[in-house]
């Protein structure tokens, strides 16, 4: 899917060709600007997110419209919602880096293992991974954060355990198809223990599709972890998260349409940068790769 | 599992019910028209047994009958299937004498066997009622919960219009149990016929009869012709849709659709609707018998220190809390809501003063002050107000933590000794079963109820109040109303010095109907047959 | 054929097994009972112990489980806790909403998917079919949640087109159906763009034109047939997405299907509910892949069945 086609008379690095790709770029700009945003939080916002402020509420208690002292307007609790939405991308940043590591890793994990030893290891981990993806993923979710009184790092967790799944199928595939080849039996032959070819010969090989799919995972991530605070299962308050910034407003979505949609806004964007940098960064990394995300 | 009960002037009504004010009905009103009312949830059960909801408790009230009832939009009590009663002179034995020729929407006669029937299923363990403990002063309750006995000793049938029902301690609330729906008679034969699924295929002796009922969309009741309250009840048919949003639900009353949004107005309209004269003039609104609190447990240091429970206290922006909701409540500061038979007027508990607060607190030595945990229901607007508490705590240094959980986790904490330090109970408030004080005592602040899943959530438990509270209830004698309300205002009084909660707000509740409907005010905030009145409210001619 | 056939079922009949047992176990760990939601909050000690003792939660959680496996073998999802009604019967009645919200949703869904992949395909590198990819990254980036209150705030509250929530007629699917479907018409368009560059590459187009053939023609009889199939053939995979999706969009438009239900269930932890939600979502699951596995090899002989 190249916007941009890439010239064939001269060979270029990865970093270089992602950075042709003009809807790469703009994907990596927003995702500079959130991250930027979200560590410069306390030098940018005039109010402290948590802060409810009594001239935050007109005095029968509804919020304040976007205007130039609250950019973004105030919540339901006058609360300035600039400052909440830039607060709100460290934790969705968090949980998508934190969340999405730890399925990464449990994914290549289950994929590689199962791919390798085809036996009954293999076996048990793939059925186990095919009775995974036969959950709905969000009731999953939604049982396991009520089991654990949800906290930030228990979001990342839950998520996590639900998103690997995916991974460990396409590692698993790739993991199957190189053990096979034969540099591998090569290795076998001339005496390599198994952790050295898997993590020296192996592993090397699935670096491109580990890359891909953490990036374009980052933003199933942000969706799951919004979609859960949205059904008030997520992140506690008064952290701000996205998502629970519109649990929170959300039936105020007409008569304060801005609690709802600008945080809605940010969630898309976010989202959609990680997903234009990471399909470019399969285009460029692994042309074979294709199919749902 | 909110049931507002609400009074304004309450007159317990034990004298003959005969020499009771009874209802004075609408010259305007007129038989005929059907109507649409709209829930959010879906009805869960139309067994009188078993119905504990918003929703199905004035629908249950709609289809069947007790012996006792209340005058419509009032918390008096009035004869219901029972036309009267004798009372022991120790107050121990109630004689009911039924009225004659009440039919059964099957066309039934109803006789006391029934009355003997429904209360020996209510206490029965496998008919799973929620309500079985409230007729635990009737003689044999205790056989009937152990599962030793399948009928109670103390109901009795004399004939087949008399009743009589022997207590096994003296109960100054038994008639108000008589009015409750878990009391209310079914027919035997129909309970037989159903089974469990008695709770969709209803029959009473009530105005209304169910006539459809499409799982998870909509019921349909249409008017009982034989019914025993003769002219009544007034509509022709009533049409209950549920899965509706309260803010669409208000919406569609705005275009017409409907005529009552069940669940009232929701905050994000209630400005808009308040500001417009026209709306305003469907509105009804009326205090309900429910206080919102924070329970501090006793159990989790340092709340085991009366210092900090009282700086806790003095803490609170309840004005602020109260904005927030729009208004929509009035700041309180003592466990009885006003309007509820012991109030104290004059009681004003612990007025807002962070300063003090931080003080006290110091006093007890936690002058930095400490860390803990706020639990909270986790939908609108308790997430928002259990905030607005955390940023007054941290203004006097406490630091809590809020665990935002579906209702039935909060619950579960609460219940275990040690789980919960803070609950705010919006969402599951104490709202009473029936207007007494005694029902704001027993199951949510005596020692009984401070017991591993009990809902006393302070673990508050004080034995000189307890055997207080015991002394208060076994005053039957009539003549006796005024002191037994002055011991319960002692009894509350001295809950508060020992300050288990902060009592925050009582709510206001607001509900609108279409301009095509008549009827006094008061029907549409009955305090009993909540939200609506069904039973006699009318389509304008 | 017939024996991986077979050996299919049995596997799909595992798995669904291992899903009763998992939810079983996680609604058996949660930190609340269902006794108290039952018994209310004046119920006495002895009322909470009888209808637990009614109900069997007193018994070990093996024992629990491996009643509700005979109830289920005999087509019975229990009783709800708090509705007290047969769950088959609640299933049964709110199972037709969720069926015809997913059929809507999955015909809007490749109605917009694919004439967006079909109309990027045939302006392959141009400005178009760069602003359709651009929007298919979109859908895919734009939670539910976020896509069901924008239309209800456009379409419902301003524009008053149609209804703000609710069932029974068509214009009240309108709105759910769109928002399910336009999460998943990004893929769908991105699947039918590379299907359809492909087949335009292939031979038999190549001939097909050198024989004169108008460019419309070519692209209506010869292309799309060939394009289209493998990419519907993905239905199956899909039905897991929709499954997930049904929660959100029933919940925020009133609709009275199985994910209302669900939905209502676990905040009320009516645990024999939630259950047979979730197997119901899993059967579907299974099914969908199940269908997926077969039809796929059938129309796409490229690829060949294991």
């Amino acid at each position: 899917m190249a916007f941009v086609a890439a010239d064939p008379t001269r060979p270029a690095g990865p970093i270089r060709r992602l950075l042709r790709r003009k809807l790469a770029v703009l994907g990596l700009v927003v995702i500079a600007l959130v991250v930027g945003g979200a560590l410069a939080a306390p030098y940018i916002v005039a109010h402290a997110p948590d802060e409810q402020m009594f001239d935050g509420l007109t005095l029968e208690g509804a919020p304040m419209a976007p205007s130039s002292v609250y950019l973004f307007g105030t919540d339901l609790l006058g609360r300035d919602l600039f400052s909440r939405i830039l607060y709100g991308a460290r934790t969705s940043l968090i949980i998508g880096v934190v969340a999405n590591g730890l399925s990464l890793l449990i994914g290549t994990i289950v994929g590689l293992l199962a791919g390798y030893f085809k036996g009954w290891i293999g076996a048990a981990l793939m059925r186990f991974t095919d009775l995974m993806m036969a959950f709905p993923a969000l009731l999953l979710a939604i049982c396991l954060a009520a089991i654990f009184q949800p906290s930030l790092w228990i979001v990342a967790l839950v998520i996590a355990l639900v998103n690997w799944v995916q991974t460990a199928r396409v590692i698993y595939t790739e993991t199957s198809s190189l053990a096979t080849r034969d540099f591998i039996a090569a290795e076998r032959t001339l005496g390599a223990g198994t952790g050295r070819i898997l993590i020296h010969h192996i592993l090397p090989h699935l670096l491109p599709t580990i890359i891909v799919w953490g990036t374009l995972g980052i933003s199933t991530t942000v969706l799951l972890e919004a979609t859960l605070s949205f059904l008030g299962v997520g992140v506690q308050p008064p952290t701000p998260s996205w998502g629970n910034i519109i649990f929170e407003n959300q039936t105020y979505f007409q008569s304060a349409p801005w609690l709802v949609f600008i945080p809605g806004a940010a969630i898309i964007l976010l989202a959609l940068a990680f997903n234009l940098v990471g399909d470019a960064l399969r285009d460029v990394l692994d042309p074979t790769q294709r199919g749902r995300g | 599992m909110k049931k507002l009960l609400a009074s304004t002037a309450l007159v317990l009504a034990l004298s003959v019910p005969a020499l009771a004010q009874d209802y004075t009905p609408d010259p305007a009103a007129k038989q005929g028209g059907e109507i649409t009312v709209t829930y959010h949830d879906d009805v869960a059960t139309l067994d009188p047994a078993i119905g504990y909801d918003w929703q199905n408790w004035s629908m249950i009230k709609s289809l069947f009958d007790g012996l006792m009832d209340y005058v419509p939009g009032t918390t008096t009590l009035r004869p219901g299937l029972a036309e009267s009663y004798d009372v022991s002179k120790d107050g121990m034995t109630f004689t009911f004498h039924l009225r004659a020729g009440v039919k059964f929407t099957n066309g039934r006669a109803m006789t006391a066997d029934d009355v003997k029937y429904s209360l020996d299923r209510v206490t029965l363990p496998a008919t799973q009622s929620p309500g079985a403990g409230f007729f635990s002063s009737i003689k044999g309750y205790d056989k009937m919960a152990d599962g030793s006995a399948t009928n109670l000793e103390g109901v009795k049938v004399v004939d087949p219009l008399t009743v009589e029902i022997t207590l096994n301690r003296p109960d100054a609330t038994f008639l108000q149990v008589m009015a409750l729906n878990f009391s209310y008679i079914v027919a035997k034969e129909a309970v037989e016929a159903s089974g469990a699924d008695f709770g969709k295929h209803p029959v009473g002796t009530g105005a209304f009869k169910l006539t459809d009922w499409t799982l998870g969309q909509q019921l349909v009741f249409e008017r009982n012709a034989d019914y025993w309250r003769a002219g009544e009840p007034y509509l022709d048919k009533i049409t209950f849709q549920v899965g509706q949003e309260p803010v669409v639900a208000l919406l569609r009353l705005q275009k017409g659709e409907i005529d009552i949004a069940g669940d009232g107005i929701p905050p994000a309209k209630f400005t808009e609707v308040m500001a417009d004269p026209a709306q305003k003039a469907l509105v009804v609104s009326q205090a309900s018998l429910q206080t919102g609190y924070i329970t501090m447990n006793l159990n989790v240091a340092p709340f085991d220190k009366l210092e900090v429970r009282e700086a806790i206290n003095m803490a609170i922006n309840k004005d602020r809390i109260t904005q927030i909701i729009n208004g929509r409540a009035t700041p309180t500061g003592q466990v009885l809501p006003p309007g509820m038979p012991g109030y104290d007027p004059d009681f004003k508990g612990f007025a807002y003063d962070p300063a003090a607060a931080k003080a006290l607190l110091a006093k007890a030595g936690f002058a930095d002050g400490f860390e803990t945990q706020l639990f909270v229901y986790n939908t609108d607007p308790n997430p928002r107000i259990a905030q607005a508490i955390q940023q007054d705590l941290a203004n006097i240094g406490v630091k809590a933590a809020i665990q935002s959980l579906a209702q039935a986790n909060v619950i579960q904490a609460g219940g275990e000794p040690t789980s919960a330090p803070m609950i705010w109970s919006g969402g599951m408030a104490w709202a009473a079963d029936f207007p007494d004080p005694s029902d704001f005592f027993g199951p949510i602040l005596s020692c009984q109820a401070a017991d591993p899943g009990g809902w006393n959530w302070a673990h508050y438990c004080n034995k000189d109040l307890d055997a207080a509270a015991t002394a208060a209830d076994a005053m039957t004698d009539p003549a006796q109303t005024a002191d037994r309300m002055k011991a319960w205002s002692a009894i509350m009084g001295k809950v508060m010095a020992d300050a288990p909660w902060v009592p925050v707000f009582n709510e206001t509740r607001y509900t609108m109907h279409s301009p095509r409907l008549g009827g006094a005010s008061a029907l549409y905030a009955d305090p009993v047959a909540t939200p609506v009145n069904f039973d006699y409210i009318y389509v304008k001619p | 054929m017939a024996s991986y056939l077979l050996r299919r079922l049995i596997q799909s009949a595992l798995i669904l097994l291992g899903v009763a047992f998992i939810t079983f176990f996680l609604l058996y760990v949660l930190p609340a009972d269902p006794v108290r939601q039952i018994a209310g909050r004046s119920a006495s000690p002895e009322t909470v112990a009888n209808i637990r003792r009614e109900l069997g939660l007193d018994q070990p959680f093996i024992a629990q489980f491996l009643r509700y496996l005979g109830g289920l073998l005999h087509g019975d999802f229990g009783r709800s806790y708090l509705q007290k009604t047969q769950v088959a019967e609640l299933i049964a009645s709110r199972l037709p909403a969720t069926l015809l919200l997913m059929a809507a949703g999955i015909t809007c869904e490749l109605a917009l998917g694919l004439t967006m992949g079909i109309a990027a395909a045939l302006t392959k590198g141009r400005f178009t079919d760069q602003i359709l990819m651009m929007t298919s990254f979109v859908t895919v980036s734009a939670p539910q949640f976020v896509v069901s209150l924008l239309l209800l705030y456009v379409f419902a509250v301003q524009l008053s087109w149609f209804p703000v929530g609710g069932y029974g007629t068509f214009r009240h699917l309108v709105l759910p159906a769109v928002t399910l479907g336009i999460l998943g018409s990004g893929w769908y368009a991105r699947m039918m763009r590379s299907s359809m560059i492909e087949v335009m590459a292939a031979d038999f187009i190549r001939t097909a034109r050198a024989k004169g053939l108008t460019r419309a023609r070519v692209v209506l009889r010869h292309a799309l047939p060939n394009a289209i199939l493998p990419v519907i053939a993905m239905i199956g995979i899909d039905i897991g997405v929709f499954m997930g999706g049904v929660v959100v969009v029933e919940s925020v438009f009133a609709w009275p299907g199985i994910g209302q239900l669900a939905w209502q269930a676990i905040q009320r932890i009516d645990i024999p509910i939630i259950m047979a939600v979730t197997l119901v979502s899993a059967v579907a699951i299974v099914i969908g892949n199940l269908l997926a596995d077969f039809i796929i090899p059938f129309i796409d002989p490229r690829i060949k069945i294991r």
